[in-house]
């Protein structure tokens, strides 16, 4: 069970949270330019791999914001947690 | 008559509380203090219990959770009754009753004993192997496991107790109070960290407590002496809370543990009612402190389960302890030093020690030559090789060594003995470590795996760490604690130590014996009843990898996890395939450490509390009027309301009738409502709806239609203009927190420069929605003032009005197809608005109808229902619904996917209308449609979706998705069921007033 620090309320159990899948996928702006491959790599194509991960989270039982998280999903580390908007930190 | 076995008074032990029992139906007596074990032990009652597959005759063989054999059934019979419960954790009480598991008619006489004289025909493996073919006789092989297995009986009543959770926080949490538990919590508490200090058993101390080596001395005291005292100021540190009979069941990351507090199974009956029995603790520690010791091994050696063979170690306790002898004749077999101090402690007490038997060569410590110094004889180099006794040892057989172990040589050495304790060294108890995610190492030196990699703020201290000398475990807890807790000192830097004990040990996985080994039975797993020969099968046939041999021959896969034997296993593998210990890894020890019960893990959550469960503000109407209810997601709907005791079928016939001929109502308050306000809301509006909202009047509604960005239908609902910037939405009632999470999900991450606030009101009111052709007139009864002409009032409209003092939102809107009125009013006003409702309409039998007549109107009307006609593979179009689908916008979720050569496919599932050729047959829904009978394999065109008797079309009538449906209008197809083919006809969706005309009626 995951400490999440949610960047707007602070250290909060994992039950208050939701996962949402990788983060910073855009929305394409204008799907209708995209061929079905491109739009399909945009809705279907998401990565799952052993190590550092980009994730999403919503606190879902709190302030309801979203925010990106930075996972070593090997060990289940927190490396980083920052808003929506903001840059991903290098590693 | 049983012989007594009490020794000597234990200061833990109350004799003048004499406890009476009863064990397989006989009275015996005990002591305050005394666990059912130690009771039984005294009473020279050794056999418990059956082994699993052989059903071999089974005896107490340690002091503690690790407890394999002795496991019972508490209290049989009874609502309290528990089964697989260790007999070393059981602290009696009056009245208390258990009984052996895994044996019938009786553990003295078992019929499963037969395994026993069978078990050449039971090798690893063997319910594979067997039971796996054929598969039609599985419910055979089902039998005979279930009949002779019994794992114990689970209660047949309600549990009477009460379950506890609660959530703590702590700076420091220490696991285990022995030595090492006790001088971290009391550094740790004494330094200002908030610290918890948790113990499984009732007492503090661990086994130093009872540590009466004369050649080990801290301060000069016997350790004993001096942990007692240390134990005496715990009580007056500020910071430090303790809580004894707590076992840490679960150890996951970010140093979030789960333990299970005992509060009442010592407790007689009269005295555990209204109390909380178990609490489950969660809790969440900066730091974790592990203070868990270690298991002492068994030996591996031919017949090693007979009832009388025991731990050195359990026998040591249960003399020191609980005052008990656990036989009459005692030997001892060690490969190390520790079992002459078992030996010592009971021979200074009295008690009987006819020989040790050494693996060894040799031992020159102190404490060796006063055990020989004492008479008792010891053969170095020497092995058991067969013990003999069925139900009870009786003797051994020991033989020499051969120098390299492999073998035995000499001639056979028979010794009476009806209790032997084996010391097989110490294994420490890294259980919770590993789960904690921390990773091990192989320690060559003393053959066990200790802590390496740390994953959380944790540390792991005394023998659970490998420190198994008092010496030593000072000394490395001293600077442990000082780095974990970044303190300076501690009250261990000046301790005196003395010691005098050695870590000479002489390690063999398995002992040999003169028999070869297809003619031996040395257990590895009691509980599984897997031996040495199992697993040298499983490597034969190929097994490598220490998780499939674990499955292949169960060992370590019972309720105690092998906490025994599970090296034994890794070593007899390493040996047995060339390979060194540590290349091989452990299994994985997962939670819970110690079996939890139902009761400990459902808390509070039982009942009522099961599942949370929401109300309408009309609900008390529905019960008053004997409505049956539905679970819609977690609302309770009301479902129908038979009158005169009607069927569902029955009431929901006249209900529908009611509805379309004068008047029905219907409780819509569970209907998902969103107030959406911001300049961007009609833009907002936009890019969720597949159609257009820019030019939606004020107080206009429309209703509008929701795509996940696949373009498969998501939620649809009617949302109306009540401002310039402002809208309230409606949501289908299962999927209101998911369209809002979703809403969200867009606003925050991919539009964040719209302008748009959500906030869910949909608690906030309540819905009665008035339909039928006199809905007009009931509503003008209510509020004489309001213009409902249809030029003022026109459908797809609303007005804001009063009814009385109460404000109200009416939305003319319809999911029946008749002219009807959603009024909403603040939720507190919701019984008030129904009754008043139904009070005006009382004139026209205004019939209240549930969520199974709304199903049927408007399936009439061909209108669908999300999630009962789509299923997250339908499109708009696939719904036929391409008018709700704007050409015009540029973009909306999902829109793309419309183009997606796979979702233009012509061929996909498409929603159509079906008749039954024979109007009475009203099909099932979920029946497949094909359009071949004669004809095999036959392709599934589809299925029914909503099916129902139309009391107002006086016919059956449905909706079915069709593969390219869409095209087959007045197609015959099929239904074929179980006993009949059903003919029927494809039809336009909407059966009922094609042209709309009854909504202005
Ligand atoms: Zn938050």
């Amino acid at each position: 069970m995951f400490l999440i620090n949610c960047p707007y309320c602070g250290e909060r159990d994992q039950q208050e949270f939701k996962a949402g899948g990788e983060a910073h996928i855009e929305r394409p702006k204008q799907p209708t330019e995209l061929s079905d491959d491109e739009w399909a790599e945009y809705l279907f194509m998401r990565k799952n791999i052993k190590g550092v991960q980009f994730e999403r989270w919503n606190h879902a039982h709190g302030c309801r914001k979203w925010f990106n998280m930075v996972r070593d999903t090997s060990n289940d580390e927190i490396k980083a947690i920052y808003k929506m908007g903001e840059k991903p930190p290098t590693q | 008559m049983t012989k007594n076995l009490r020794v000597k008074s234990s200061e833990y032990i109350d004799e003048t509380n004499r406890i009476s029992f009863k064990f397989n139906g006989k009275t015996y007596h005990g002591f305050k203090g005394d666990t059912l074990a130690s009771a039984l032990l005294a009473n020279d009652v050794h056999l418990v219990g059956r082994s699993f597959k052989y059903h071999r005759p089974r005896g107490i063989m340690t002091s503690g959770s690790e407890e394999p054999n002795a496991i019972v059934q508490i209290n049989p019979g009874t609502n309290r009754t528990e089964p697989n419960v260790r007999a070393t954790e059981v602290e009696i009480y009056d009245g208390l009753e258990a009984s052996s598991q895994n044996c019938w008619p009786s553990v003295e006489f078992d019929i499963g004993g037969i395994n026993n004289i069978l078990s050449p025909f039971f090798p690893a493996g063997f319910y594979y192997k067997t039971f796996m073919w054929p598969a039609s006789f599985w419910k055979k092989y089902e039998f005979f496991i279930r009949h002779s297995a019994g794992l114990g009986k689970s209660p047949t009543s309600s549990d009477p107790d009460i379950y506890d959770h609660r959530n703590v926080h702590c700076d420091v949490l220490v696991v285990g109070a022995g030595i090492s538990g006790i001088m971290a919590a009391k550094n740790a508490a004494k330094n200002n960290f908030k610290t918890l200090l948790v113990e499984e058993k009732n007492e503090l101390g661990g086994s130093t407590i009872y540590e009466n080596n004369e050649f080990n001395k801290i301060d000069n005291k016997a350790p004993s002496e001096w942990l007692k005292k240390e134990i005496e100021e715990l009580k007056n540190i500020k910071n430090l809370e303790i809580k004894t009979r707590t076992s840490v069941a679960a150890y996951h990351q970010y140093n979030y543990l789960l333990a299970r507090e005992n509060l009442t199974d010592h407790l007689e009956a009269k005295d555990k009612t209204n109390k909380i029995r178990q609490r489950l603790l969660k809790i969440r520690a900066k730091k974790v402190i592990l203070a868990t010791g270690a298991l002492e091994r068994p030996l591996i050696f031919n017949n090693n389960d007979r009832p009388g063979i025991m731990l050195s170690s359990a026998v040591k306790k249960y003399s020191e302890f609980y005052g008990v002898a656990c036989g009459s004749k005692n030997v001892f077999f060690t490969n190390n030093d520790s079992a002459y101090e078992s030996a010592l402690s009971l021979y200074n007490k009295g008690i009987n020690v006819e020989a040790l038997i050494d693996i060894r060569e040799q031992s020159e410590s102190k404490i060796v030559k006063k055990v020989k110094e004492a008479g008792i004889k010891v053969y170095w180099s020497h092995t058991i090789v067969d013990t003999v006794g069925y139900k009870r040892l009786n003797s051994i057989s020991i033989m020499k060594l051969s120098n390299d172990g492999t073998s035995v040589t000499g001639s056979k050495i028979s010794i009476s003995c009806d209790c032997l304790g084996v010391a097989g060294g110490w294994t420490p108890a890294v259980h919770l470590y590993t789960q904690s995610g921390s990773k091990l190492k192989f320690d060559e030196e003393k053959k066990v795996f200790v802590p390496n990699q740390n994953t959380s703020e944790q540390i792991s201290v005394g023998s659970c760490d490998g420190d198994f000398k008092i010496d030593e475990i000072i000394k490395n807890l001293n600077h442990k604690l000082k780095d974990a807790l970044n303190i300076k000192e501690t009250n261990l830097d000046n301790i005196k130590v003395e010691i005098d004990q050695e870590n000479s040990k002489r390690n063999i996985w398995l002992l040999p014996s003169d028999k070869p080994i297809g003619k031996t039975k040395p257990f590895v797993d009691y509980q599984n009843d897997a031996t040495a020969k199992d697993i040298k099968l499983a490597l034969r046939e190929g097994f490598r990898s220490i998780e499939h041999v674990k499955r292949y021959t169960t060992t370590g896969m019972g309720t105690d996890q092998g906490k025994l034997g599970n090296m034994h296993a890794l070593g007899i593998i390493a040996d047995t395939a060339g390979v060194k210990m540590g290349e091989l890894g452990t299994t994985t020890f997962r939670p819970p450490y110690t079996p939890l019960t139902f009761g400990t893990i459902v808390g509070r959550n039982v009942g009522k509390f099961f599942d949370i469960f929401r109300r309408t503000p009309m609900n008390d109407w529905h019960v008053e009027n004997k409505a049956e209810f539905e679970n819609v997601g977690q609302w309770k709907r009301a479902w129908y309301y038979p009158i005169n005791g009607e069927t569902m079928h029955e009431a929901v016939q006249r209900e529908s009738k009611a509805a379309r001929e004068s008047a029905g109502i219907l409780d819509a308050s569970t209907l998902g409502k969103i107030d959406i306000q911001g300049s961007d809301a009609s833009e907002f509006l936009n890019r969720v709806y597949t159609n257009a909202w820019s030019k939606l009047a004020i107080g206009k509604c429309r209703y509008g239609l929701m795509l996940n960005e696949d373009g498969m239908v998501y939620d649809d609902g009617v949302t109306t203009r009540l401002g310039e910037n402002h809208y309230i939405m409606t949501t289908t009632t299962g999927g209101a927190a998911n369209v809002l999470g979703k809403l969200e999900d867009y606003l925050q991450t991919e539009w964040p420069e719209l302008d748009v606030y959500l906030t869910s009101v949909t608690d906030h009111y309540a819905t009665a929605s008035l339909c039928g052709p006199n809905s007009k007139k009931i509503l003008k009864k209510i509020i004489p003032d309001l213009d409902l002409s249809d030029e003022n009032f026109p459908h797809m409209s609303f007005k804001e009005s009063k009814i009385g003092n109460v404000q109200c939102r009416i939305m003319r809107i319809s999911f029946t197809g008749e002219h009807s009125y959603e009024i909403n009013v603040q939720a507190s006003y919701g019984k008030d608005l129904w009754e008043k409702c139904i009070e005006a309409g009382k004139e026209f039998n205004i019939t209240p109808y549930g969520t199974e007549t709304m199903h049927l109107l408007r399936a009439e009307k061909g209108f669908i229902i999300i999630g009962q006609d789509t299923d997250g593979t339908m499109t708009p179009i696939d719904l036929q619904m391409d008018w709700i689908v704007s050409k015009k916008k540029y973009d909306f979720i999902g829109k793309r996917s419309l183009y997606r050569s796979d979702t233009m496919r012509e061929d996909r599932k498409q929603l159509v209308g079906l008749l039954t050729d024979d109007p009475n047959i009203v099909l099932e829904e979920g029946a497949q449609i094909v359009s071949e009978l004669n004809q095999s394999p036959v392709e599934m065109l589809g299925h029914v979706t909503s099916s129902y008797f139309s009391p107002n079309l006086k016919k059956s009538i449905a909706l079915a998705v069709v593969r390219g449906g869409k095209d087959m209008m007045g197609k015959k197809l099929f239904v074929p069921m179980e006993n009949k083919n059903i003919n029927v006809t494809v039809a336009n969706p909407v059966f009922y007033d094609e042209k709309n005309e009854r909504l202005n009626a």
